[in-house]
């Protein structure tokens, strides 16, 4: 506790703490992170920025990792709780400041399919990316679904199965908005240990994504385009 | 080797009282059974539904499901409980079933393993308890060794040779059943799941897992790799199970191919002919209990026993020869060897008070 070469974070300028708080998150050291967003903070600095810069840009890191097999699941789990602490801080001061949303989703898992650490993941992983996450649980019908869409008005809808027999209920949901003349207000993702590329394609989905940062990825880059694509239009 | 340096457990010296030591003291390969849940679909399971629920309702299925493998020439199946703990139960709301449902699954198993003609081992499955370890996640080492030996009791009830744990993740849960088996005072094998680029889903590379197998009081009788990617992945893991020097027997059981997508079905694209190609390839990689996994039909059963009864042994293939045969790897590296994975670059790490 005494080393000469400890940390005093409140010490440390802008710019090696922001490195600092990467390097925590990653480490996953959520009282750390914390007590760095109350130190950006205290010295006048966005809430939005401290979200967009160490946070984000940290979960972005250890996403990559995941995805490259160099950080497993525990870690990413660490990682995402480091992430919840400094979020917490946050949510209600970027509500106050009117920042802008990086977008919304409602995820879960499809009827008769009780798997969830995947979806659990995908949900942890993107409110680490700043997304707001109405997590819907396991077992969802059609209806279930469309009700979630309906109140929360997200940008994003995620299903994510397990078994091979439930996949094809992707369909069923997806066919179902497409009738409804709704499937184009949603970005639709997909995701599961038992699909791929192929299977996203032949049901309609807009992505399949292999692992959550996977996830995180296709989702920033999808909500991006719908944003140019209202831009256009106005 | 450090393998060869690893404590000497009563077990390994006890006498050889359970079928699967005894078929393990005369043959230099036994083979396991293929899948359940994809047989059982094809039975009429709905989606969702607990398979364990028909172990009472369809006795009749789930005894034609053993038929399968026995007559397929499996030397042990699996029963069908993988699901049976009260953690899985629970969200069917049948979590006071637990002893039942694991007793008539293991007891069912008894029936047809005797009717055989033949030693046919009865292994109670036993699947994971789909919970994350604290602190993390809500699980913790005491109460998953209550949930496993609950399951263990019942299955032992029933009638059950050995017990065998599958697809765990996570050396937590994979200690905490070896805990209660020992407090069930059963023999065991037991798999974990490496799906993650050639690891688990937890990171535990096959080095690892073999540490962690040779260091438990109660070590299993085998120990290896079920389900996981394809079977050119599973191979990798077995020698790297092999490269660690335990002369523990190994456990190989992949999956039929990779699951396809058409019309509005499901099926795996694992023909059996590259099925025995797999099973004849692992026994060449160190396996010595050699199984299917999810889409593993009894067709490609048949053609599995058939292979690894006439074709010779060969030399430990090469992971080139693995791919040349059976297709790439999921992943460049798989955490073992010289090369242990990618790495980040880090900035020295700096302590703080």
């Amino acid at each position: 506790m005494s080393d000469e070469e400890d940390i005093i974070l409140s010490e440390l300028n802008d710019e090696d703490l922001v490195a600092q708080m990467m390097d925590d998150l990653y480490d996953g050291m959520k009282e750390e992170i914390e007590e760095s967003v109350q130190i950006l903070l205290e010295r006048g600095w966005e809430p939005y920025n401290i979200l967009t810069e160490p946070l984000v840009g940290g979960m972005t890191i250890v996403g990559k990792d995941f995805r490259d097999g160099i950080l497993f699941v525990p870690e990413v789990l660490l990682a995402a709780n480091a992430m919840k602490g400094g979020m917490a801080i946050l949510k209600p001061l970027l509500v106050e400041t009117g920042a802008p949303r990086m977008g919304k989703m409602v995820i879960g898992t499809v009827k008769g399919d009780i798997h969830d650490i995947g979806k659990n993941l995908v949900s942890m992983m993107m409110e680490g990316a700043g997304f707001e996450v109405v997590d819907l649980g396991i077992n969802n019908d059609v209806e279930a679904y469309l009700a979630a869409l309906g109140t929360e008005e997200p940008d994003i809808l995620g299903m994510s199965a397990l078994l091979t027999t439930t996949m094809p209920y992707m369909k069923v949901v997806i066919d179902t908005l497409a009738e409804k003349g709704l499937r184009d207000d949603y970005i639709v993702l997909v995701g599961g240990a038992p699909l791929n590329e192929e299977f996203g394609k032949a049901i309609g989905a807009d992505a399949y994504c292999r692992d959550a940062a996977v996830a995180v990825e296709t989702a920033k880059s999808f909500v991006a385009r719908k944003h140019n694509q209202g831009v256009a239009k106005a | 080797m450090t393998g060869n340096a690893r404590p000497q457990p009563d077990m390994v010296n006890a006498p050889m009282t359970n079928a699967l030591s005894r078929l393990l003291e005369t043959r230099d390969w036994l083979m396991a059974d293929g899948a359940t849940g994809t047989n059982l679909f094809n039975m009429g399971l709905g989606a969702g539904d607990p398979p364990e629920l028909w172990n009472v309702d369809h006795p009749d299925r789930i005894k034609t499901l053993y038929g399968y493998a026995v007559n397929a020439g499996s030397d042990i199946f699996l029963t069908n409980t993988f699901g049976g703990n009260a953690s899985r139960l629970k969200l069917h709301d049948a979590q006071s079933r637990v002893r039942e449902l694991n007793r008539v699954g293991a007891e069912l198993g008894r029936e047809v393993a005797d009717a055989a003609g033949r030693t046919v081992v009865v292994a109670g499955s036993v699947g994971p308890t789909g919970d994350i370890f604290a602190p993390m996640g809500p699980m913790t080492h005491e109460l998953a060794v209550e949930i496993f030996h609950e399951q263990a009791e019942g299955l032992k009830e029933g009638g059950a040779d050995v017990l065998w744990l599958e697809t765990i993740s996570a050396p937590e849960e994979y200690k905490a059943a070896a805990a209660a088996f020992a407090l069930a005072d059963m023999p065991w094998c037991g798999t974990m799941s490496f799906d993650t680029a050639g690891r688990t889903m937890m990171g535990v590379t096959s080095a690892q897992m073999v540490e962690m197998v040779e260091s438990l009081p109660n070590p299993p009788l085998a120990y290896g790799a079920n389900c996981g990617v394809g079977a050119s992945d599973l191979l990798r893991t077995v020698l790297g199970f092999a490269a660690a020097g335990s002369e523990r027997p190994i456990i190989s059981k992949g999956n039929a191919g990779i699951p396809k997508y058409h019309d509005g079905h499901i099926h795996y694209d694992g023909t059996p002919e590259l099925m025995a190609e797999y099973a004849v390839l692992a026994r060449d990689c160190g396996a010595t209990i050699i199984g299917g996994c999810c889409g593993t039909m009894p067709e490609h059963l048949e053609a599995m026993h058939e292979a690894l009864t006439t074709r010779p042994r060969g030399p430990r293939p090469t992971l080139d020869e693995v791919t040349t045969k059976l297709g790439g790897f999921s992943s460049a590296s798989d955490g073992t060897g010289e090369d242990d994975g990618p790495k980040r670059e880090r900035r020295g790490r700096r302590t703080r008070g």
